[in-house]
């Protein structure tokens, strides 16, 4: 057993049994992302001198009595959210010398509980894309079959978990952002109720939309990650003040008479044979554990894809609309005036797709369209929203498949804006409802793992993980990605 | 289409972006298949239903207005191109 191959839970015990130390665990992971990192390309900065730092000062909490569940847990961040003092380039080169003067909240949380930070991942450029293709610097392997993609945009830190680079990591989710990856490198991938994490130095796509969340081994490491990473904050004012739960007091395997929905539209569009039966076969293991698997339905379904193209987009105009190339960010050397210093800077600093999402969302916003385009597609989230509130009335969680498919091919959909957005047909709803979702690897299907996604109420994490977890002691996923030679 | 190459470079000009004349043709078809698949909302009639802005029902939050220390000066001009005096440097745009 390789120190990197444990989970957050298993490398507590043996640093709070001073069995080994931070320095040694943080050496072993950095010497793990030497040897896969030019096969896995996870990482856009390693941040070795600042991890060592940290491991000699988790090292001294410990020896001080003063660890907590996180004290000298190796973690990696997405490049999208902000750390003070280490580069953030939302894999565009917009910010490709980006230093943020400030710490995101959550990355705050995660230093006072000790945890070490090793580097920051690739991403589809600001977050939007579904494989990670559309990263200015690099594109990530799946770690499971390294002509495949890791899914997207949180990408990076799927596939850095996957390959055993961090024992831990941080994504956001905007419309499937980290359970689509976690499904495709068959990892726990967490995207909680909007709300429920700061998203203070989260670097904004979708406002409405965007929520972080970890990634992890298993289900009870990802409970630990999200005791600490929840909470108000006052820098977030759609941050919302709730009692803090402890997450862990959900990891039981009773689930019975508990009532689960599964909604045919789940198993509509696009659907893999292979991933539909191993859905299927998840489904029949939550019957086994004494669930009641009741039959629901979310009509308006098909209509969230298109809804959500229209409001993350408008959103990201918006959003994207602050890069001026004055405060921070790329600008023009040679320009005309000051609006040509403008649309120069940003035409040179955005990539191919946030330029087609800019254009999309300033279309779908400008005068003459905004009703028939931003307006009509905020109603249409009523409606799903609506669709979400009556299904729960008769179940406590949903469950469906995470993708339509397993990891695809790198260059497979590139060409295609649309045959790309489609990867996130069955986890865009959820975010549009802002409710919490976990996807958890429930089988392979050709050698690549599939994704179980579990849809819970709002604020219904706890249920979630209690499900969850009743399903991964019920069904060990023991497979390990082979591409790297797995030591998982 | 959708949308016409000249509403394309409209846009464009709108979301401060400039695109070569074949960035223009490509965005065209591009945005076009896009606004096909997006008009599938028109099957649905929305008359009397609500816009859905937010999913959390929480509206303005205000808070105390007190002084309290802000970040440094110079911590915030590290990332800018132009700086001078302290300030962030911008070209001239009067005449």
């Amino acid at each position: 057993m390789e120190l990197y191959s444990l989970t957050i839970h298993q490398l507590k015990e043996f640093l709070h049994k001073k069995e080994v130390s931070v320095l040694e665990v943080t050496r072993a992971y950095l010497e793990r992302i030497k040897e896969v990192e030019p096969q896995i390309d996870a990482l856009i900065t390693i941040t070795e001198e600042f991890a060592l730092q940290r491991a000699k000062e988790a090292d001294e909490k410990i020896k001080n009595g003063e660890a907590k569940d996180l004290t000298g847990i190796p973690v990696i961040i997405k490049d999208n959210i902000s750390t003070e003092g280490i580069r953030t380039t939302c894999s565009s080169k917009m910010l490709e010398n980006y230093v943020p003067p400030y710490n995101a909240t959550v990355v705050e949380r995660l230093l006072e509980e000790g945890a070490v930070i090793l580097g920051k991942s690739n991403l589809d450029e600001f977050a939007m894309g579904s494989s990670t293709e559309n990263s200015a610097f690099k594109t990530t392997k799946n770690p499971w079959d390294l002509s495949r993609v890791p899914g997207g945009s949180s990408g990076g830190s799927a596939a850095a978990v996957a390959a055993d680079e961090a024992a831990f990591a941080l994504g956001s989710d905007t419309g499937g952002s980290i359970r689509q990856p976690a499904s495709l490198c068959g990892v726990v991938g967490m995207k909680p109720t909007y709300g429920l994490v700061s998203r203070y130095g989260l670097v904004a796509f979708a406002s409405s939309l965007d929520q972080i969340g970890p990634f992890t081994k298993d289900v009870t490491d990802c409970a630990i990650v999200l005791n600490t990473i929840i909470g108000h904050d006052p820098m977030d004012s759609t941050s919302l003040k709730i009692d803090k739960p402890d997450y862990t007091s959900y990891l039981k395997e009773d689930i019975k008479g508990l009532k689960i929905g599964v909604a045919k539209e789940f198993f509509s569009t696009g659907i893999e044979k292979g991933v539909k039966e191993t859905v299927q076969k998840a489904i029949k293991v939550f019957e086994d554990l004494g669930a009641d698997i009741i039959d629901i339905s979310i009509p308006y379904l098909e209509y969230a894809l298109p809804a959500y193209y229209i409001i993350a987009s408008a959103e990201a105009s918006s959003n994207l609309a602050r890069y001026d190339g004055i405060r921070y960010g790329h600008i023009a050397k040679n320009y005309e005036d000051l609006i040509d210093m403008y649309m120069t800077g940003r035409s040179e600093g955005f990539g191919k797709e946030v330029k087609r999402r800019i254009m999309l969302g300033t279309y779908a916003l400008s005068s003459g369209y905004y009703d028939a385009y931003y307006k009509k597609a905020l109603k249409v989230r009523t409606l799903i929203k609506n669709d979400f509130e009556r299904a729960f009335e008769k179940c406590d969680v949903i469950v469906g498949p995470t993708s339509p498919t397993v990891a695809f091919k790198i260059g497979e959909r590139t060409n295609d804006p649309l045959a790309m957005y489609l990867a996130d047909i069955y986890t865009v709803s959820v975010n549009i409802a802002g409710l919490p979702g976990i996807s958890l690897p429930c089988g392979l299907s050709d050698g690549l793992p599939v994704g179980l996604q579990v849809i819970g109420k709002h604020f219904d994490e706890g249920r979630i993980i209690n499900v969850a977890y009743a399903f991964e002691q019920a069904n060990k996923f023991n497979a390990k990605p082979q591409a790297i030679g797995g030591a998982r | 289409m959708a949308i016409s190459k000249c509403e394309v470079e409209h846009v464009a000009k709108l979301a401060r972006l400039k695109f070569s004349a074949e960035e223009i043709e490509e965005f065209t078809v591009q945005l076009s298949k896009i606004l096909d698949y997006v008009n599938k909302l028109n099957e649905l009639d929305t008359e009397n239903v609500e816009p859905t802005a937010h999913i959390v029902p929480i509206h303005n939050v205000f808070r105390e207005d007190e002084v309290k220390p802000s970040m440094d000066r110079e911590k915030i001009l590290i990332n800018a191109s132009y700086t001078e005096n302290g300030c962030f440097k911008v070209p001239k745009i009067i005449e």
